[in-house]
């Protein structure tokens, strides 16, 4: 046997597995959903899909974009402390703190959530309690808000590690020469550091972004009502009615949502870049 | 300039404190949820506290504890089939001449780069057909084939650091190819191995949405609890089950540097 065929002959039981819980799904949803309810190619169901579900459409893209934003944020101020940071207490607390949710799984950060952003949380009696907020003020923000802060809170440790991985491994030089030189702390992360590692910081969302469009416990714990994911659509369509070609026609919108995502994610993973498990 | 300084200083610091409330503060409140026995409007703080919940979670008879077995049950299928596929793959990934190397590695990848549930409810669908919707074996291949791609990977980077010249003197001092792999290729690639495995555990442990489609209502996993426990309006319950969650991942994420060498972190999808 030559050293392909054994190499073959290894990978195929793996293969076989990615093959039929994946390919094959796949193909099925795709075929299902151009399916019409009388066989032969059809868009009924992304039309059905469309007047039933166009709202949690765009709730669901702004939803997941709003969160990638927020998270990139607030990576960057973590991995810019991280980096550049001079007084070392603050340094060090942050490197104690930020990881913390890095491997709380969804659903117990939903959990978490649930009981933290409701009317009565602890969010806002602590506000109270501190004198920030009359009782009277408090607001429940479970709903989109609510599934904003469980992915931001949820994915950022995430994209920090790897930011402030990236930043650790570029050249020191040429930010302490932006440091020579009079600029600010701010101002050498945004000109100097930032620019360098943007592919890093890329890949992280690219990755957050399909994970977040992937989620159902969330949006299912922290805002059940109206609008809500496509996720849960899915889940409701198949529960309620066993309406297969509808979800699959959702399904195949988020496979598109994450299409473009994906691209630049299998360049980037291709490219022999690091990518932290 | 000093009083700017230290401005600056109080300005980061009190940052920094609101960070760890936003950080802090949703754990807090599950931790105390999880010992509140009676918490109602407009107590800022549970009214009683007590173990009573942790005693009707932890009850041997309890759907906790019966739902930490299968949980657990689950998850250590779910390595051992993972590890049975992704030792051999990994191997030829690193190792062996390989037509379209780069292709198999993203085929490997493609179930975590699609979003999962529409996946899922078409697995489901299939495993209804067979007729194993709802066993033991039909959420341990769904989870498998879920971390599979972290174990083909981090094993191919694995296998990718063990330094090549020790297997040549293997096999210069007369071991067969099987041999050198045994005591010399695996032996080296075991820490990312287990590595790999105890990711793949934790993901299996923690994984809702595949369960959700092909497990229920049989198979009952702690996520599982955890979600009927939160829906159902048992706070205590669901609180519990969550802390119980949070344990191994964050023993994980404590130890996971000294397990995951450096040098096989940054082989991880070369």
């Amino acid at each position: 046997m030559s050293q392909r065929q054994l190499a073959l002959l290894l990978i195929a039981p793996g293969l076989a597995l990615v093959a039929a819980l994946f390919l094959y799904p796949l193909s099925f949803s795709l075929i299902s959903a151009f399916t019409g309810p009388q066989g032969g190619v059809s868009l009924d169901s992304f039309r059905k899909a469309w007047e039933l579900y166009s709202r949690d459409m765009l709730f669901t893209v702004v939803i997941v974009l709003a969160s990638c934003l927020f998270t990139g944020l607030a990576a960057i101020i973590i991995a810019g402390t991280l980096t550049l940071g001079e007084n070392r207490w603050i340094v060090g607390t942050l490197k104690a703190l930020y990881r913390w949710p890095l491997f709380i799984p969804f659903i117990v950060a939903a959990q978490c959530m649930r009981t933290f952003l409701a009317k009565n949380g602890l969010m806002n009696n602590s506000f109270v309690a501190m004198g920030l907020m009359e009782p009277l003020q408090a607001v429940s923000f479970l709903d989109w808000r609510g599934i904003i802060a469980t992915f931001v809170w949820k994915q950022t440790p995430f994209v920090a590690l790897l930011l402030a991985g990236a930043l650790a491994a570029i050249d020191r030089a040429t930010l302490e020469a932006g440091r020579n030189l009079g600029a600010s702390r701010l101002r050498v992360l945004v000109e100097l550091a930032l620019p360098q590692v943007m592919p890093q910081l890329l890949v992280a969302l690219v990755l957050s972004f399909v994970t977040m469009l992937s989620v159902l416990s969330v949006p299912m714990m922290v805002a059940g009502s109206q609008p809500t994911m496509l996720t849960v659509d899915m889940a409701f369509r198949i529960n309620a009615y066993g309406d297969y070609a509808t979800a699959n026609a959702l399904g195949v919108i988020t496979y598109l949502l994450s299409a473009g995502a994906a691209i630049i994610y299998l360049k980037r993973g291709m490219a022999g870049k690091e990518v932290a498990p | 300039m000093r009083l700017a300084t230290s401005l600056r200083t109080a300005l980061a610091a009190s940052l920094l404190a609101a960070f760890a409330f936003v950080l802090i503060g949703p754990l807090a409140n599950l931790a105390l949820w999880s010992v509140a026995e009676r918490w109602y409007t407009p107590y800022k703080l549970p009214v009683t506290y007590g173990t009573r919940y942790w005693e009707q979670v932890f009850r041997p008879t309890g759907d906790a504890m019966a739902s930490l077995g299968t949980s657990v049950w689950i998850a250590v299928l779910t390595v051992v089939v993972a590890l049975a596929l992704s030792i051999p793959a990994g191997y030829a990934l690193a190792r062996l001449k390989l037509p379209a190397r780069a292709l198999f590695m993203v085929l490997f990848l493609l179930p975590q780069a699609f979003p999962s549930v529409a996946i899922y409810i078409n697995v489901a669908r299939v495993f209804y057909q067979l007729g194993i919707n709802g066993t033991v074996f039909a959420v341990v291949l769904v989870h498998a084939a879920h971390g599979l791609v972290y174990s083909v990977w981090i094993a191919a980077a694995a296998f990718g650091a063990v330094d090549k010249e020790l297997e040549l003197a293997a096999r210069n001092i007369g071991a067969s190819p099987l041999k050198t792999f045994f005591s010399v290729t695996l032996p080296l690639a075991a820490p990312g191995i287990i590595a790999s495995g105890i990711f793949v555990f934790l993901e299996s442990l923690d994984e809702f949405t595949g369960t959700f489609f092909v497990g229920v209502p049989q198979v009952m996993t702690l996520p599982l609890l955890l979600y009927n426990a939160a829906m159902g309006g048992n706070y205590q319950v669901a609180s519990i089950t969550a802390l119980i969650l949070l344990v191994p991942s964050v023993l994980f994420m404590l130890f996971i540097e000294r397990f995951l060498r450096a040098d096989v972190l940054a082989k991880v999808g070369a």
